[in-house]
């Protein structure tokens, strides 16, 4: 076993509630809490003792090793404990039990300029924060040019940059941020700064970093660039490792488990399935096509959404629609039988019915999406059932290249594309 | 944080493949501490640059947006000595050992609004820069002490005024001026001392914020600065040293006009008093140090 850059053990920290936010007590708390404690000594009543403040362990036991050159994810849900583990790590704050062993110069990225002071120039801000993450005035020098170059700002680097926008703002800091070159790097969420086209610029730059050797711990909820970027992910949830390996391992299982979904429905009992004296459900359940309702669907995927139901209505016509709305409340689409050419719908038939669309893949951006289901008879509605599943469409890294932003539109779908050359002038 | 420049040699030995010999990274261990710990002065070292930046961003922000900028590190001091020399010098007749009350006042006073103005700056660093200490990793001794050196500039300002009135009103030091490096040392070490107590404690009690004026007001008028140590009688001077910012200012005039019979006992009891300062501010600081982040 080599030595490893970062080994975590039984790491424990544990805050006073309140002492995050409310952050200072004042001198009067203290000198009366003081007396408390004397008076409690001189009556050796111990029983009071449970004034004491109550307290929560932002971390506990946590044990981990990140190998030299290891780029390892950290992924959880807000509150879970990752930026303190960061903190921690960095050294801003002090373990209340267990270690961590560094080896090696350690840089900490945990927001994007620090320090810049809205009274200072750029070119002023750039050897301020250069200087507070650690780097040497001659190393700052030197990478002076690419910074500004990689900002996009080299006409405002005289201005103070309280009068940048906040885009120059975000990409002045986080540019000098990229150029730092520590053996270590902690780096949390900071990659969602600036427009998409410097989003792109700046994950390639993590990329060439990750790629450089350089050990790297990367927090962060772009679950894309984890899976990109990272050789392993350690998945935090109540202060504790909760799961620990191969990214498509971990990610899968955390975002499967984190949010309740609803891929399949159904109701054995007839009585008290939803729907009324006519028609009542039977079943619903969304699917890969060869596939389970377990199983994954990403945007790629062609899925089918499925659902039965029992008829007892034998006069006049029937129509099914399958509407499809995305976490936002947009109505992407409201699909029904094309077959079917009667605009009444097709001839009612008493019995159990299954329905089944298929949605190809390459169509759906990523996202929630809630499936309601409408059944009508001769144009009035039978029975709607609004929120009857609803499933994930993940994102994957085959369309994309070196960018992880989310994605723009209501649909991704994938066009026939075609480039020409009209005149070649070479 | 406790550097240590070498690996340790059980983990190398125990390593079956052999480590890359050149390795000079340094391996950092955190974890919780207690008990009283002195500076760590080889990271202070390695920061150094870090204390440069800070102090070079106050001086520079300082008197940004202002009409007259650095002319108010002048005008402070200087108007104040005008009240002075009115009010006391002309109207009360404070005695001021043979010197002109002027020359006196301003000398004292330039010291002690260094004093005054810093350990109001120190005192509020630390929250002023919380966003810092709660996102980044450095030496937190650094910016206290940056916001302390940062005034030394304005004290240079300001020092030039004195030269002025010296020659204005014909005063010239004597040997005794090569002392005045070692006063102005003494005049940083009180504040950075007092500073350090009152930065760390600030970051738990907001108080702080408003004892300083008040505290930099009543020690003023216990500080010989409107009026000669010798108003107060001989063996009570010593006590009058009790307060570090005495000796400042009695070696101050005394390294500049040569005149007046300077207590070595008031000195000696200031230049104690100030190291303990020193080293209880730095003890203190240290050992609150963990928490700033979380409680800032």
């Amino acid at each position: 076993m080599t030595i490893p850059a970062c080994h975590v053990e039984h790491l424990s920290k544990r805050y006073r509630i309140g002492s995050r936010q409310a952050a200072y007590g004042s001198l009067r708390d203290s000198i009366s809490s003081a007396t408390r404690s004397v008076v409690q000594a001189a009556r050796r009543d111990r029983t009071v003792q449970s004034d004491e403040p109550s307290t929560f362990w932002a971390l506990r036991d946590v044990s981990f090793r990140v190998e030299e050159s290891e780029v390892l994810g950290i992924i959880g849900r807000n509150g879970a404990g990752k930026s303190t583990l960061l903190k921690v790590l960095a050294g801003i704050t002090t373990p209340t039990e267990g270690r961590v062993t560094i080896h090696g110069r350690v840089g900490s990225l945990l927001e994007v300029g620090t320090g810049f002071h809205p009274e200072l120039t750029g070119r002023e801000n750039v050897f301020l924060n250069g200087a507070i993450l650690g780097m040497r005035r001659r190393e700052i020098t030197q990478k002076f040019d690419d910074i500004v170059e990689f900002a996009e700002i080299s006409a405002f680097l005289d201005t103070p940059v309280k009068r940048y926008s906040s885009g120059m703002y975000m990409r002045l800091a986080f540019s000098v941020a990229a150029h730092l070159e520590p053996d270590i790097l902690i780096v949390d969420e900071v990659l969602a700064v600036g427009d998409a086209a410097f989003q792109q610029k700046s994950l390639s730059k993590m990329n060439s970093i990750a790629g450089d050797g350089r050990t790297v711990l990367f927090v962060s909820h772009n679950m894309l660039a984890i899976q990109d970027l990272c050789h392993r992910v350690v998945w935090m949830h109540d202060g504790q490792v909760h799961a620990e390996g191969l990214p498509e391992d971990v990610v899968g299982t955390y975002l499967r488990t984190s949010f309740s979904l609803l891929t399949e429905q159904e109701w054995p009992d007839t009585e008290s399935a939803p729907g009324n004296n006519d028609i009542r459900l039977r079943l619903a359940r969304v699917r890969p096509v060869n596939g389970s309702p377990n199983d994954r669907i990403t945007i790629r995927t062609s899925f089918l959404i499925e659902f039965e139901y029992y008829l007892t209505f034998s006069e006049g016509f029937v129509q099914s629609t399958v509407n499809l709305h995305n976490e936002y409340g947009v109505l992407v689409f409201s699909a029904g039988d094309d077959h079917v050419r009667d605009p009444r719908g097709r001839p009612s038939l008493q019995g159990v019915i299954h329905e089944s669309c298929l949605v190809p893949g390459d169509l759906l951006n990523d996202g929630m999406y809630r499936i309601s289901v409408e059944i009508r008879t001769n144009g009035t509605t039978m029975h709607r059932q609004d929120d009857l599943l609803i499933f994930d469409v993940e994102d994957t890294l085959d369309r994309r290249v070196g960018w992880y932003g989310e994605w723009g539109g209501t649909v991704r779908p994938m066009l026939e594309w075609e480039t020409t050359v009209m005149r070649n002038d070479h | 944080m406790q550097p240590a420049g070498k690996l340790n040699e059980r983990s190398v030995l125990s390593a079956p493949r052999p480590v890359v010999a050149e390795d000079d990274r340094p391996t950092v261990i955190h974890a919780p501490r207690s008990g009283w710990i002195g500076p760590n002065a080889r990271e202070l070292w390695h920061y150094r640059e870090l204390l440069y930046f800070l102090m070079w961003r106050d001086i520079k922000v300082r008197y940004k947006q202002t009409v007259i900028g650095a002319a108010w590190a002048i005008l402070q001091p200087l108007l104040t000595m005008i009240v002075f020399s009115v009010v006391f010098g002309h109207f009360l007749d404070v005695p001021s050992d043979g010197i002109p009350y002027p020359v006196f006042a301003y000398a004292g006073l330039l010291p002690w609004t260094f004093f005054s103005t810093a350990l109001a700056r120190a005192g509020g660093s630390l929250v002023y820069d919380a966003n810092l200490l709660s996102k980044v990793y450095f030496p937190r001794l650094i910016v206290p002490a940056a916001a302390i050196m940062a005034l030394l500039v304005d004290f240079a300002i300001a020092f030039s005024i004195l030269i002025g009135l010296m020659l204005a009103y014909d005063v010239s030091p004597g040997f005794a001026l090569l002392a005045l490096p070692l006063f102005t040392l003494l005049a940083i070490a009180t504040t950075l001392g007092a500073g350090l107590w009152l930065a760390a404690l600030n970051v738990k009690f907001r108080d702080v914020g408003y004892v300083v004026p008040f505290l930099t007001q009543f020690w003023l008028f216990i500080t010989p600065v409107l009026y000669p140590s010798t108003v107060v009688p001989e063996q009570w001077r010593g006590l009058l040293g009790l307060n570090p910012m005495a000796g400042v200012v009695e070696g101050f005039r005394w390294a500049l006009t040569g005149d007046g019979d300077v207590s070595t006992t008031l000195i000696a009891v200031s230049i104690s008093v100030a190291l303990f300062l020193v080293v209880t501010g730095i003890a203190y600081f240290r050992r609150m140090e963990d928490q700033f982040a979380d409680i800032v």
